[in-house]
């Protein structure tokens, strides 16, 4: 990486994570450190149990590491004195999640789903429902503002859940199997629109995906086995590293 | 953005059906206070309906809602001479079953002396008894008309006026008759036994009996004085109107009162259980939407609101369905339920209060969910 980078807006240091004692401890991050800058779709590899979604937890500010050092768009957590709601501020603020299952709340239609976040925020009703409209025809889901999340297809949820994440432009975007749940054409606009979101807002997209189609959207990927991280390479298409 | 509203919203029909279900066991523990009201309110209607300030009874009795007490007739001209007395009266009481239009008729029978204390207090019907015998004046809830004959011991009656919510202790419905004829029912013994009496020892004993006289007191005049003053015939003994109540409430129907009373406050702690319950099977039917909300940076405040407003809309919404139904079908109930404002206010605040300390368990469910169960596939 070259010292003209801009500052990275995930950082993390020799981060650890064990989970157990004794004969049952497992440590499911080893020392981990990585970057990801401004405008990156960087893509999180690894078999099952490698520790991704742990690192994603961490990342998510979800799971407190037992060592290490980390900063999200400058500001570094779990330093000393650190509280649980410096935590959910973090990730009202800075954070968008996007899940595999979408995990949209079931009793709000679409529009409201969007509108939490932007509600929870601190947005004016006025000002959350045009942010909140506004995404949702831009993800091309405009027409189904009304509709409950059991009355959407799989892409429609997904793009609603991608509304929500970004609702409050977040700086860092962490998405958890986002196209699995998909078929080719719409995981690739999916991740279109990753990439898009984060040229625009200059935000960074870490993905956990298993996906090799979406392999060429992404700019980087990091390899991650037993809890170590390997060096960040260009992804290779057509298999997994 | 209120989540509660808008989850409730989203499933309105198991929502209003646990709130029916809840009404049905709230409307339970509101008919049992007003069952437990109509049963104090019935107990003194009896005592009360004449309006007396002093009741003098047999000596060593505690008068004639509690025990036996039989005491000549003519003491009602004794007491009339003491100091103070305004108005007295002779009376009787006695449970009966007659029998009318072929079904068995629970009654309680009062004699009273006509133009004197302790006839009926209003009449809702017709007139007053105003013959000296043979009259009847009836409670509405005998179901009796006017003009309907009723047999009682050797004689029959005829239904002159009715009354309304006058019931003994046990829920019977009064009767009044003239004294004489109450009299000749409670005391008159039946041909053959009167045969036996006149062949054993020659003598019938006289039927002028009474179970009390009661009096009205001047204005001026303590009726303790007067209470007092009675003290000098040793076959007396006189209570004022407040101790004969206290007698009835404290006394006759203590133990009813008691039952009532356990077995409601048995039902509002089965209540606050099966609200806690319901709250937190809720609670524990929407984790992955706690834990998602967690996520997205919602506050403890708005997921304890989610919860906290959930309760008290179904405690509220439960509450109101109770007394809707209740105040609908109470007339309908076998013994008196008296639905008070006030105990209505009372029940709603132990509900509400109930809800809180309830949707604590589901509270504390789902500050424990930990936001990573979002990820969760």
């Amino acid at each position: 990486m070259g010292s003209d980078k801009p500052q990275p807006l995930v950082e993390t240091r020799t981060i650890s994570k064990r989970f157990g004692e004794g004969d049952a401890r497992v440590d499911a991050l080893r020392e981990v450190s990585l970057a990801v800058y401004p405008g990156e779709v960087v893509g999180l590899l690894g078999p099952s149990g490698s520790g991704k979604t742990t690192l994603l937890n961490v990342i998510g500010c979800i799971v407190e590491p037992n060592a290490g050092w980390m900063s999200l768009d400058g500001e570094v957590v779990y330093d000393e004195g650190w509280r649980r709601s410096d935590l959910r501020r973090l990730r009202l603020e800075k954070i968008g999640f996007i899940f595999q299952f979408h995990n949209l709340l079931p009793f709000l239609n679409c529009f409201d789903n969007v509108a939490i976040v932007l509600n929870l925020a601190g947005f004016t009703p006025l000002a959350a429902r045009q942010r909140a409209i506004e995404l949702l025809e831009y993800l091309e889901v405009g027409h189904r503002k009304d509709a409950f999340p059991a009355q959407l297809s799989g892409g429609e949820a997904q793009r609603v859940a991608i509304a929500r994440a970004l609702a409050n432009r977040p700086r860092i975007i962490l998405a958890d199997e986002p196209t699995a749940a998909l078929d080719s054409e719409r995981a690739g606009i999916v991740m279109d629109l990753l990439r898009k979101v984060a040229a625009e807002q200059h935000a960074a997209v870490l993905a956990v995906t298993h996906d090799d189609k979406i392999y060429d959207r992404l700019d980087r990927v990091f390899d991650l086995r037993d809890g170590r991280l390997g060096e960040d390479h260009e992804p290779k298409v057509g298999g997994m590293t | 953005m209120n989540l509660a509203f808008r989850d409730i919203r989203h499933s309105l029909g198991r929502f209003l059906l646990t709130c029916f279900g809840l009404s049905l066991l709230l409307g339970v523990v509101l008919s049992m206070i007003g069952i437990y009201r109509g049963l104090v309110e019935d107990a003194l209607t009896l005592a009360r309906s004449p309006q007396a300030d002093i009741w003098v009874v047999e000596s060593g009795s505690r008068g004639p809602f509690a025990e036996s007490s039989r005491i000549p007739g003519d003491t009602r001209e004794a007491i009339a001479r003491l100091h103070g007395i305004t108005a007295t009266g002779a009376v009787t009481y006695q449970s009966v079953e007659a029998r009318h239009g072929g079904k068995a008729l629970r009654l309680y029978v009062v004699g009273y002396e006509p133009d004197r204390l302790g006839g009926p207090r209003q009449i809702v019907a017709g007139r007053t008894i105003a013959r000296s015998h043979y009259e009847m004046v009836a409670d509405a809830r005998t179901k009796l008309s006017l003009g309907d004959q009723v047999p009682l011991g050797r004689n029959t009656f005829t239904v002159v006026g009715l009354t309304e919510n006058q019931v003994a202790s046990g829920g019977d419905p009064l009767v009044y008759l003239s004294l004489r004829d109450s009299q000749e029912l409670q005391f008159e013994l039946a041909p053959p036994a009167a045969r036996r009496a006149m062949a054993g020892n020659g003598v019938i004993s006289t039927t002028d009996t009474v179970n009390a006289i009661i009096a009205r007191v001047s204005p001026n005049v303590q009726p303790a004085t007067v209470t007092a003053a009675t003290q000098r015939w040793k076959h007396l003994a006189a209570m004022t109107q407040i101790e004969q109540e206290n007698i009835l409430t404290r006394s006759v129907v203590e133990r009813a009162r008691k039952q009532i009373g356990l077995f409601t406050a048995i039902l509002l702690t089965v209540s606050a259980v099966i609200i806690a319950l319901i709250i937190y099977t809720m609670t524990m039917d929407k984790l992955r939407e706690i834990a998602t909300l967690k996520l997205i940076g919602a506050p403890d405040r708005t997921i304890i609101g989610l919860i906290v407003q959930q309760a008290l809309a179904m405690g509220v919404i439960g509450f109101a369905f109770g007394a809707l139904l209740i105040t609908a079908i109470k007339d309908y109930f076998p013994r008196r339920v008296i639905l008070q404002p006030g105990d209505g206010v009372a029940l709603a605040a132990a509900v509400i209060i109930v809800c809180v300390l309830a949707s604590a368990l589901g509270v504390r469910l789902a500050l424990k969910v930990d936001p990573g169960e979002a990820l969760k596939g």
